[in-house]
C-alpha cells in the first residue's frame, strides 16, 4: 500500500498540523512516511500545502508530480492540483472554501460541507480534523485509536482537554463524507 | 535512553542527534530553512542535563569563530546555517583547516545567489568541495538524503573531524531539512570530561601543562619553510582521507542502459524516476555520492563502462557534472539536469531529461 497525498488551503486552515497528525498516526501502524511542507511565502499568508506520502516500502521522492489523493480547501488549491490527481485517483473538497467545483470525471471527487459542520458544532478550529475524518472514510489506511495517539503525541499536555472535541469533529467528518 | 523512533523533520533531528552523541557546544544564528535546529536545542534545554552550551551568537562570523575557539580546545562544537550565512563562514573555515581544528558545519541549502530566496537548492555543491576560503584546504563533505542521515551524519562528522582534525561540512537542503521522516535515535552517550580530552587530543589548547610545549592553535606561518611543511602534512592527510572515507551509494537496476549521479534530496527524486523508467522499460542505475568530497570519482569511472550515459540530476545550474565528467573522462555523454532559484524538479521532467539522452 502506498498513499501519495497533497494537502493544500489558506494559511491558517491546519493543512500542516492535519498532515503531521496523519503521518504520526501512520508511523504508529509501523508504516513508512514522508511529510513535505512547502514552507517559503506560501505559508506566510498564501495557500500552504504539504505532500504525505504513507506507505509499507521506503519511500523514495518526498516530492512528487502526481498524487493519488488531493485534499484541497481553497479555490487556488484546486485550480493548482486538481490536474495532478492520478486517473482514479481522489479528491476532497471544502464545499465552503470552493466556488467552481472540480470538473474531471476520471477521478473520484467528494464534496464536504466540512466548514458549515464545524460552524454548527462551534468546532471552527477542529475544521482540519473533520476533513481527516472525511479522507479516512475514502481512505481508511490508519485506525482512529492511531489518530487518537498520534494528537496525544503532537499536543502540548496543556491542551489534552481538547481531545474530545477532536474525536467528536473526526468522527462528524466521517459522516460528511458519503461514498 | 533507549534507541526511540520519532516523527521529526531533518533540522529537529541535527539537534537531538547532536545532544545524544556528547556534542558539547552549538554557536548559531537564525536563518530559514535550518532555523528549527537552534529552536529545537532551545526547546530541549540540553544545557540542563548534559550541560552542552547552545549559543546564539550575534553573527554567522561570530559562530564561526566561536567554533574555531572552543574546536582549538578539543571540545565537540558545531555550527548550522544556510548557504548565505556558510558564506560567511568561509574565513573561519579556512583557519580551521590550515589551523587543524575538528568541526562540524551543517548547511541547509537555500537558493542564490547572495540572499536568493529560502527555498531549496544545492547550488552551494562548489563551495563546499572546493572550499570557499583561501588556500589548499579541503573540506570532508557529507550529503545526507533523508532525516535519518541528517541525525547519522553528526556523530559521523564529529568522528571523521577528529579522527583527520578538520572541520567537516554536512551539505543538506531545504527539502531534506523541512521533511518530516521517521528517525531512530541512538542512546544518550556522555562528553567527554577535560580529563578525557587531555588524553585523547594531544594538540588541544586546554590550558599551561607542565612536562609540554605550549599547544598553539593558529593558522599563521611567516617562515616559508615551515608552511611549505605545512602545507605537504595537509596535503598528505587529504591523500589519506580520499583513499580511507569515499562513501557512495548504488542502486536501481543492475543492467543500466543509463545511470543517474544525483546527491541529497535530488537522489531520493530520483530513485523514483528510477522506478518511473523502469515501468517504461528503461533499466536505470542510481549513484549517490554520500561523500562529495572525496568524491566517487573511481565508481563513477567503473560505472561509465556499463551504460551508455550519464544524467546527473542536481538542484542547480552544473556544477557536481564537472567532477562527473573529470571522471568518465569523455568516454560516454555525460548531461546534467536541474532547476534553480528554489524551484526543485519534480520526477516527471527528470524522466524527460533522461528520456531524450535516448534519442539518437
Amino acid at each position: 500500500m502506498t498513499q501519495e497525498i497533497i494537502i493544500s488551503g489558506f494559511g491558517g486552515q491546519g493543512v500542516l498540523s492535519m498532515g503531521k497528525i496523519l503521518a504520526y498516526s501512520a508511523l504508529m501502524e509501523g508504516k513508512e512516511v514522508s511529510w513535505m511542507p512547502a514552507y517559503g511565502p506560501e505559508q506566510r499568508g498564501g495557500t500552504a500545502n504539504v505532500t504525505v506520502i504513507v506507505s509499507d516500502e521506503r519511500i523514495s521522492s518526498p516530492i512528487l508530480s502526481t498524487y493519488d489523493t488531493a485534499i484541497l480547501l481553497n479555490q487556488p488549491s484546486l485550480e493548482k492540483f486538481e490536474k495532478r490527481v492520478k486517473p482514479g485517483g481522489a479528491l476532497i473538497y471544502d464545499g465552503f472554501g470552493i466556488i467552481a467545483p472540480p470538473s474531471r470525471t476520471d477521478i473520484k471527487s467528494y464534496c464536504m460541507e466540512a466548514m458549515n459542520a464545524a460552524t454548527e458544532m462551534k468546532l471552527v478550529k477542529c475544521f482540519n480534523m473533520f476533513i481527516l475524518g472525511g479522507y479516512l472514510k475514502v481512505h481508511p489506511i490508519v485506525k482512529i485509536e492511531s489518530v487518537m495517539r498520534a494528537l496525544r503525541k503532537t499536543l502540548p499536555e496543556r491542551h489534552y482537554h481538547l481531545l474530545p472535541a477532536n474525536e467528536q469533529a473526526i468522527l462528524r467528518g466521517m459522516e460528511l463524507v458519503s461514498l | 535512553m533507549e534507541q526511540e523512533i520519532l516523527l521529526l523533520k531533518g533540522n529537529e533531528a541535527v539537534a537531538h542527534a547532536a545532544i545524544r552523541c556528547g556534542c558539547d557546544a552549538y554557536f548559531g544564528y537564525p536563518i530559514t530553512p535550518q532555523s528549527e535546529v537552534l529552536e529545537t536545542f532551545a526547546e530541549l534545554e540540553p544545557w540542563k542535563t548534559t550541560g552542552m552550551v547552545v549559543l546564539q551568537a550575534e553573527s554567522e562570523v561570530a559562530s564561526v569563530n566561536m567554533l574555531y575557539g572552543a574546536g582549538g580546545c578539543g571540545k565537540k562544537v558545531m555550527t548550522s546555517s544556510a548557504s548565505v550565512g556558510i558564506a560567511l563562514m568561509q574565513e573561519g573555515i579556512s583557519y580551521m583547516a590550515g589551523a587543524e581544528v575538528p568541526a562540524l558545519i551543517i548547511n541547509v541549502q537555500r537558493g542564490g545567489p547572495g540572499l536568493g530566496t529560502i527555498q531549496p537548492s544545492q547550488s552551494d555543491y562548489n563551495q563546499a568541495t572546493r572550499g570557499g576560503g583561501n588556500g589548499d584546504y579541503e573540506v570532508i563533505v557529507l550529503a545526507p538524503n533523508s532525516v535519518q542521515e541528517m541525525a547519522d551524519f553528526v556523530e559521523l562528522g564529529f568522528e571523521l573531524a577528529f579522527k583527520y582534525r578538520t572541520p567537516v561540512i554536512m551539505l543538506s537542503d531545504g527539502v531534506i531539512g523541512q521533511m518530516m521522516e521517521k528517525v531512530t535515535l541512538k542512546e544518550q552517550r556522555p562528553r567527554l570530561t577535560n580529563e578525557e580530552i587531555a588524553r585523547k587530543y594531544p594538540w588541544a589548547s586546554i590550558g599551561r601543562t607542565p612536562d609540554r610545549k605550549p599547544n598553539v592553535i593558529t593558522s599563521l606561518e611567516l617562515q616559508p619553510e615551515i608552511m611549505e611543511k605545512h602545507n605537504l602534512h595537509l596535503q598528505a592527510k587529504y591523500r589519506e582521507i580520499s583513499q580511507n572515507e569515499v562513501r557512495y551509494e548504488m542502486s536501481g537496476s543492475e543492467t543500466p542502459e543509463l545511470a543517474i549521479v544525483a546527491f541529497g534530496s535530488a537522489a531520493r527524486i530520483s530513485q523514483k524516476v528510477v522506478d518511473l523508467a523502469k515501468a517504461e522499460g528503461i533499466e536505470v542505475a542510481l549513484l549517490r555520492p554520500i561523500t562529495l568530497w572525496p568524491f566517487p570519482t573511481e565508481s563513477i569511472r567503473e560505472l561509465a563502462t556499463k551504460v551508455k550515459g550519464i544524467l546527473t540530476v542536481e538542484i542547480n545550474a552544473g556544477q557536481m557534472v564537472f567532477d562527473v565528467r573529470y571522471a568518465v573522462e569523455g568516454r560516454i555523454p555525460v548531461e546534467h539536469y536541474g532547476r534553480l532559484g528554489g524551484i526543485v524538479p519534480s520526477p516527471d521532467e527528470i524522466l524527460c531529461a533522461l528520456k531524450k539522452m535516448l534519442k539518437p
